[in-house]
């Protein structure tokens, strides 16, 4: 049965604010840097001081051309700053330097997948240089709000989405792709919760096949990536339930409240602020010459979805393997260390992806903390190729060594503890006879049918081997002498 | 007394005085001529413990440039530990943490900084009347306005309470001034001097610059201030030039807009005068070209339109939250702001903060910020035509002599009209120098105002040179 929902369709565009991991804040030496002890790193400019003014942080340049050129978007060759002006306690000059007509960055595209696994593009509008202010704190002290400048002034992009996002799971899924990247720019660390990546959602909806634009609400304060999806779930049913009951949508700021999962009204239309922009006079227009670009390009690292289509098309993985692969840079990175080693890509992807994971997770750690050369574990692929050990041998005895520390070659460890596996056919026949003659009335009943039975007789050989038969050759000589 | 570093300087290298004897002596002055109202506050100790160092320093010949240069700054200029208020309330008992770059640099170049100098409110009027703190005396007439904003830096050269002053230059706040007390007054190129630690009041338009009794020590004194600065993203990279070397033989080409030369506006006798004066200049081998510049019209309000607009956003940070005067009234932070800053701000610099955050409101930026900064463009594009053919352009410094203390106050119009001349050089970004030449019958001084091309200071002064010692 159809509901009415089914009628309408979302419009959805994100602004997305990423704080840029730079050494020092955009527009002084001060410190970024998450979690120090508030008010330490402000110097004067940070705090607005009478007669202060602002630097150029060429860092935060680079890194705001990194995610344009991740984007394929186009370089601003000319840009100039702009002034923001707005009254707030966090914000001790009274205005914030941003970029308003000339953003550092246009156009441009992100690739997700859309409800159906299907590859779409989110078209981006611009992506700009903006400071952040700095934090108030209404929790710490019963009767005053308190004021955090440390934040004040830390670099940030502000990454304006087309509004071609159509439901809450392809603004989730954007949001994911986007995170992706900037931590594989190593622009900033995507962490929603401690605010270096943020999230406001405009959203509208429509009658589906409708051409015009509903009236939009911009929702703000979602403080994860589930959550703004909940946010945008609830903000299209909002909407569509007002407009069943024939009221109107107002345009307005609206905030998330995580405790209900709903959105509730900040501030309407009317109380907007003007901003009333205007360009810098503090700063010079600044020229970002075609050379420059050249240059970041060559420093950038791969990208994840470059690095998806070299592993699903030139080394024919999975889509999941891939996927899983390039979750993050540290273990695509890791993976291609591998593959430097070993042609065996299937098996490579296997070994990352399954049991160097399950390791990271029983031990809780990540991929940066995995002390294991990825040319060991090229090795032990390459041992087990050769058919000198087996899988579970590999897997199970030498892995958990190396991974634990174990200085020596898999070779060695498998040498030393006798775990070379022998495929020597005599060894395996008197294998193969012993484990048989322990079950003479299995025997009997493998021979009247009872065919599963290959696997206890399996077992019974790796046993009396020690782990060292080769298991294709052990299972070919049972078949040999049972059938 | 001495008038002019140079000889003061020989003086203290031979041992005749001491910059101990030196700032005594001005610390008397400035205490005799209290009633001029030219000093906010005097550093006494500071600037007696700083001679004390310097004496040593002479004695063991290692003194800096300035060694024993008496200066006084501006109130809108930072130095570390010192009280800076821009002569505003707002900023009542405010110190700065940090100095000025110029501060530094003089410092470096061991000069003595006595006390910091009476102004219009955040630089913002032409006659000293706009300080918090009540305006100063013009010393030649005393019921005359010493000009503004920088008047305090104008008095205390004129009255002989040190050698030489900084103040700074939005819109002729250091030429009229210069002007109206008799001393020479030089608003540097834009850019040509760092801009950290000058609390700002419309950032593409301010300049710091040097007051003095003559051409020399304002060439030596830009020698030390001018220059790159890291701190300031719109200071020049380009060198600066040794502004004492002197060239006073070069004939030069002067310009002079025929817009003007109807006289209109302009006191007869300033008007007479600089007729009189370009003859002289002619007789001297010069060659005087006449050019037509139909802007003048537009500079006052695109001066005015720009100016606010930048000091809206600029004086945004005095908001009782941060620092500085806190409404006492205040109960939450909307009556912080709004009470701190209607308490705090006097009449002129909110009638510009008003009239700046129009211009800049959504549905009026077009009509008038956007238009004024396209005016300002057409400007500075018409302006280098001109400088390509003439080396420097000359004007009186003001249409009129100082005027009574309280006569235009309460008319702003006829008193942004006294920057008809001044605003151009700043709009523009070019340097200009006023140069106390003329003497009115009724006893005061004016000036005339040489504007050269970008970064043509050391023309400037050469020119400035070769006029004074005609005189």
């Amino acid at each position: 049965m159809s509901s009415i929902y089914d009628k309408y369709e979302a419009v959805i565009g994100l602004e997305v604010h990423a704080q840029l991991q730079t050494k020092s804040k955009a527009y002084s030496s001060d410190k970024n840097e998450y979690g120090a002890t508030p008010n330490t790193n402000v110097s004067v400019v940070s705090l607005g001081h009478p007669g202060t003014l602002p630097m150029m942080n060429k860092e935060s340049i680079r890194f705001a051309v990194k995610m344009g050129l991740a984007c394929k978007s186009d370089i601003t060759e000319d840009m100039i700053f702009a002034r923001k002006n707005y009254f707030y306690a966090d914000l001790p000059k009274g205005y914030q330097i941003t970029q308003d007509k000339t953003p550092i960055c246009t156009g441009g595209s992100v690739e997700i997948k859309d409800e159906n696994g299907e590859v779409k593009h989110i078209n981006i509008t611009r992506i700009h240089l903006e400071e952040d202010a700095g934090k108030s704190i209404h929790d710490l002290d019963p009767y005053n709000t308190l004021i955090d400048l440390n934040r004040a002034g830390v670099p940030l992009i502000e990454i304006v989405s087309e509004p071609d996002i159509k439901s809450s799971q392809e603004a989730y899924n954007y949001l994911q792709e986007i995170r992706k990247l900037v931590r594989y720019l190593d622009i900033c660390d995507g962490n929603m919760e401690e605010g270096s990546l943020r999230c406001d959602a405009n959203v509208s909806v429509r009658l589906k096949g409708s051409n015009e634009l509903g009236q939009r609400t911009e929702t703000k304060n979602m403080n994860s990536m589930r959550n703004v999806q909940k946010a945008i779930e609830y903000e299209i049913k909002r909407q569509i339930d007002l407009i069943e009951a024939g009221e109107q949508i107002h345009m307005e700021t609206r905030t998330f409240d995580v405790a209900t999962g709903t959105t509730k009204s900040m501030r309407s239309k009317e109380q907007a602020h003007d901003y009333r922009y205007f360009p810098e006079p503090d700063l010079q227009p600044l020229k970002v010459s075609q050379e420059y670009v050249g240059k970041v390009k060559e420093q950038m690292p791969p990208l994840p979805k470059e690095l998806f289509e070299k592993y699903t098309s030139s080394l024919s993985l999975s889509d999941y393997d891939a996927n899983v692969l390039t979750e993050t840079k540290e273990i695509a990175l890791y993976f291609e260390e591998v593959i430097k080693s070993t042609e065996n890509y299937k098996a490579a992807a296997n070994w990352v992806t399954v049991n160097i994971k399950s390791f990271l997770n029983e031990q809780a750690i990540e991929i940066d903390d995995f002390s294991v050369n990825p040319k060991t574990i090229a090795e032990i692929i390459d041992l087990i190729d050769e058919n000198k050990i087996s899988n579970s041998v590999a897997s199970q005895k030498i892995f958990p060594l190396i991974a634990k520390g174990s200085d020596q070659s898999p070779i060695k460890i498998a040498e030393e503890n006798n775990w070379i596996q022998n495929s020597d056919s005599d060894a395996i026949t008197t294998y193969v006879e012993q484990a048989l003659s322990k079950f003479p009335d299995k025997v009997e009943e493998y021979k009247s049918g009872k065919k599963g039975l290959l696997g206890l007789f399996m077992g019974e050989v790796m046993k009396i081997s020690g782990g060292k038969a080769d298991p294709k050759a052990a299972s070919a000589k049972l078949r040999e002498i049972l059938d | 007394m001495y008038t002019s570093f140079n000889r003061l300087s020989d003086d203290l290298k031979s041992g005749k005085i001491t910059a101990i004897d030196v700032v005594k002596h001005y610390l008397k002055e400035i205490e005799k001529k209290k009633h001029l109202n030219a000093f906010l506050e005097v550093f006494t100790d500071d600037a007696l413990a700083q001679a004390a160092v310097i004496d040593k320093k002479i004695n063991e010949g290692s003194a800096g440039k300035l060694a024993g240069m008496v200066i006084g700054i501006k109130d809108n200029i930072c130095y570390k530990g010192h009280k800076v208020s821009g002569a505003s309330k707002i900023l009542e008992g405010f110190e700065s943490l940090y100095h000025a770059t110029v501060v530094d640099r003089l410092l470096k170049e061991d000069a003595i900084i006595i006390g910091r100098l009476n102004c219009d409110e955040f630089a913002m009027g032409g006659s000293n009347e706009n300080s918090a703190y009540g305006n100063a005396l013009n010393p030649i007439q005393e019921d005359k306005v010493p000009g503004g904003s920088s008047g305090g830096s104008a008095v205390a050269v004129t009255a002989g309470l040190c050698i030489a002053t900084l103040g700074s230059d939005t819109g002729g706040s250091i030429r009229q001034p210069a002007s109206f007390c008799g001393n020479v007054g030089l608003k540097p190129t834009y850019g040509r001097v760092s801009r950290w630690g000058l609390l700002a009041y419309a950032s593409s338009f301010d300049q710091i610059g040097p007051f003095a009794n003559s051409v020399e020590d304002i060439a030596l004194l830009m020698e030390v201030i001018a220059g790159k600065d890291d701190k300031d993203n719109t200071a020049s990279h380009q060198a600066i030039e040794q502004y004492t070397q002197f060239d006073t033989t070069k004939k030069y080409k002067i310009g002079v807009p025929k817009d003007l030369l109807s006289g209109e506006g302009i006191d007869k006798e300033v008007f007479s005068f600089y007729t009189s004066f370009i003859d002289d200049l002619k007789s001297k081998g010069h060659e005087v070209e006449e050019f037509s510049f139909p802007y003048f019209d537009y500079m006052v309000p695109t001066y005015y339109i720009l100016t606010t607009a930048e000091a809206s956003s600029n004086l945004a940070r005095y908001d009782g939250a941060h620092y500085g005067y806190r409404s006492p009234n205040a109960t939450d932070i909307e009556s912080t702001y709004v009470l701190s800053r209607s308490e705090g701000f006097g009449e002129e610099v909110k009638r510009r903060i008003m009239l700046g955050t129009y211009v800049l409101s959504a549905g009026y930026y077009d009509a008038y910020y956007s238009k004024a900064q396209k005016v300002r463009r057409v400007l500075k594009e018409k302006t280098e035509e001109v400088l390509q053919k003439v080396d420097f352009i000359l004007t009186p410094t003001t249409p009129t002599t100082a005027f009574k203390i309280g006569e235009n106050i309460s008319d702003p119009v006829s008193m942004y009209l006294q920057d008809i001349f001044t605003v151009y050089a700043n709009l523009v970004g070019c340097p200009a120098i006023s140069l106390p030449l003329g003497n009115h019958s009724n006893g005061l001084p004016f000036g005339m105002q040489i504007m050269g091309k970008h970064f043509a200071e050391k023309e400037i002064l050469s020119f400035s040179k070769s006029l004074d010692n005609a005189s």
